[in-house]
């Protein structure tokens, strides 16, 4: 088959498929249990190190939620 | 040891520059050259004085120097671009200011892609290359990655841009709308972008928090999809190593279709995917609270990477292109108003609970008008896109329209409220300089939009209108001229629109001055605590 039918094919076939669960995979993801403390817990990280980086002698900067 | 490596390469290049200007086959070449080699030359004395020099980097403070000077940039070209939108603009309603004695260099055709790459590119690229280097860094809690690499990319951007500007009006350019730079300025992008990557990428990797901030997805999509798209649609071959000419790697039909491709994932990740990592840091920033849902951020997020790259088509409607790919990119397009949409009410929601700001703070009022425009274009577009009304309003003023109520009302009034959200932090400064003139730039901008966008409207669905119709023996009514000369009163309006638009970021302009200039430094409390 010549490369344009094929991946012409696959672009409408296969490869569509893949793409459209992968999506839907990612979106249910989002939801998976649990996520509601880590995703508040980012959504606020914004509000932290706004005026100089983390202090390198400690691992993670992470205030309690 | 590196400082002899960088004044080795930055001898060889002023050198091939000055070779380059000396063999030059047309004028806009010999003229980048000559750029190429001052700016060479001028980078190697600057390099040259410092040998030696102690490392200024302190991994305990944010490298925030090259924030500022993007700030600067970014207001800058903002006014430089607005200002050459507003003489096309008027060129288009009065054609006399098309000079003949500047014949050749001031005409629409070489001044419009200078105005389009000037606010795109120049100020587009300076607030989203500022903003990306603000928000890693805060959100990584790390300083920049890779050292001086941040001021290579802000001083390589200044360097792509004005090759560019001075190309156009010389007559360098490869004819694709907003990738006109020629092929020696690709190649000039691509290494400024890819140190861009490595900057942002890096910065990334040293982060000291657990998460990636879902605004980085967005900048990172941003930086990874234009560099994709760039070296797509720039495939040519140099006519010669000493000319501005080149002939593109495709033709026909699959030319238009990379190029619009191009062109509209330049809308999709340049001034959509990349603002809105602007939006998803600093709206909640500058209004105190956190998002609204992080999870519709993500499915905001991944919704655009899926669906945006095929979207392209739309602008090629009714064309050579095969019917399948137009009905695609329609397809695509009136899907994608879904999760702009839900980006949107992300944004706005962000705000609930705090409504009573925008009676207040003027920064909030901008931002939110901002995203209001954001749905309106986003609305807008694939309503566009569907045939049935892209066969009205291609090709008239109704796209004009709706392209700036995007880039002035959604890109432009993001960058401001950015821009007054950054300068008082970055210059350490006790809040702005006046908050009334904040609102004066608001409603400038905004009547300006308005009048503006209802201008091309009028005119756009006025001339669409007047070409489809036909007398009772089916020829046609108008002749071309005669939409031109129904359109005048609405160049005027719209030029008049534009001109308000320039004066609130003039405005702006003085106000961030002032800001730096006049109020006093902000008492730092936060040295002596530490960084938790």
């Amino acid at each position: 088959m010549e490369t344009y039918s094929f991946l012409r094919h696959l672009a409408d076939s296969w490869f569509l498929l893949a793409m459209t669960l992968g999506f839907l995979g990612l979106c249910l993801w989002a939801y998976r249990p649990g996520s509601r403390a880590a995703h508040d817990e980012i959504a606020s990280s914004i509000f932290r190190n706004d005026d100089r980086p983390a202090d390198p002698t400690k691992p993670t900067n992470r205030k309690e939620a | 040891m590196w400082d002899y490596v960088k004044l080795a390469v930055l001898g060889l290049i002023a050198l091939c520059a000055a070779i380059a200007a000396n063999y030059a086959r047309d004028l806009a070449y010999m003229v980048n050259a000559i750029t190429v080699m001052l700016a060479a030359g001028l980078a190697f004395l600057w390099v040259l004085r410092r040998v030696g020099e102690p490392n200024p980097h302190n991994p305990n403070e944010y490298m925030d120097g090259v924030v500022r000077a993007g700030a600067i940039a970014t207001a800058f070209w903002g006014v430089v671009g607005f200002l050459v939108g507003v003489v096309i603009a008027t060129q288009l309603a009065f054609p006399q200011l098309n000079f003949e004695w500047l014949q050749g260099y001031d005409n629409f055709g070489r001044l419009r892609p200078l105005h389009t790459s000037a606010v795109i590119f120049a100020f587009g690229g300076n607030a989203l290359i500022m903003s990306s280097f603000y928000i890693v860094q805060r959100t990584s809690a790390a300083r920049l990655f890779g050292g001086n690499l941040g001021w290579f990319v802000f001083w390589g951007w200044q360097l792509v841009i004005v090759l560019a500007a001075t190309g156009y009006v010389l007559g360098a350019s490869q004819g694709k709308e907003y990738a006109e730079p020629v092929w020696y300025v690709d190649i000039l992008i691509t290494v400024v972008w890819v140190a861009f990557l490595i900057t942002f990428m890096g910065t990334l990797f040293k982060r000291k928090e657990p998460h990636i901030y879902v605004a980085n997805w967005f900048l990172l999509s941003m930086i990874l999809t234009v560099a994709m798209l760039h070296l797509v649609n720039n495939a040519a071959i140099p006519v010669s190593i000493f000319g501005s000419a080149q002939v593109q790697l495709y033709s026909g039909v699959q030319d238009a279709m990379v190029q619009w491709w191009y062109g509209h994932n330049a809308v999709g990740f340049f001034l959509t995917a990349g603002f809105l990592g602007m939006m998803y840091y600093f709206v909640p920033k500058q209004a105190e609270r956190p998002v609204y849902s992080y999870k519709l951020s993500i499915i905001h997020f991944w919704a655009l990477i899926f669906l945006y790259i095929w979207a392209g088509p739309h602008h090629l409607h009714f064309t050579a292109l095969p019917d399948w790919a137009s009905t695609l990119g329609m397809v695509f397009s009136v899907i994608l108003w879904m999760p702009s949409w839900g980006g949107m009410i992300n944004g706005l929601m962000t705000l609930s609970g705090a409504w009573d700001k925008l009676r207040t703070d003027p920064i909030i009022r901008m931002m939110v008008v901002s995203i209001g425009f954001y749905g309106m274009s986003t609305f807008e577009g694939p309503m566009m896109s569907i045939k049935a009304v892209n066969s009205l309003s291609h090709y008239t003023d109704w796209t004009i329209g709706h392209v700036h109520s995007g880039a002035l009302g959604w890109n432009g009034m993001i960058t401001f409220g950015v821009l007054y959200f950054l300068v008082p932090r970055l210059w350490n400064r006790e809040g702005l300089y006046s908050l009334k003139l904040v609102s004066w730039h608001f409603w400038l901008a905004t009547i300006g939009i308005v009048l503006y966008a209802s201008a091309m409207w009028v005119s756009g669905i006025m001339e669409g209108l007047m070409w489809r119709e036909v007398d009772a023996n089916g020829f046609l009514v108008n002749a071309f001229a005669d939409t031109v000369v129904a359109k005048f009163p609405m160049y005027v309006v719209r030029a008049l629109g534009g001109l308000l638009f320039l004066s609130g970021a003039l405005i702006m302009c003085y106000n961030l001055w002032m800001t730096v200039r006049a109020q006093p430094a902000r008492a730092t409390q936060h040295s002596a605590v530490p960084a938790e």
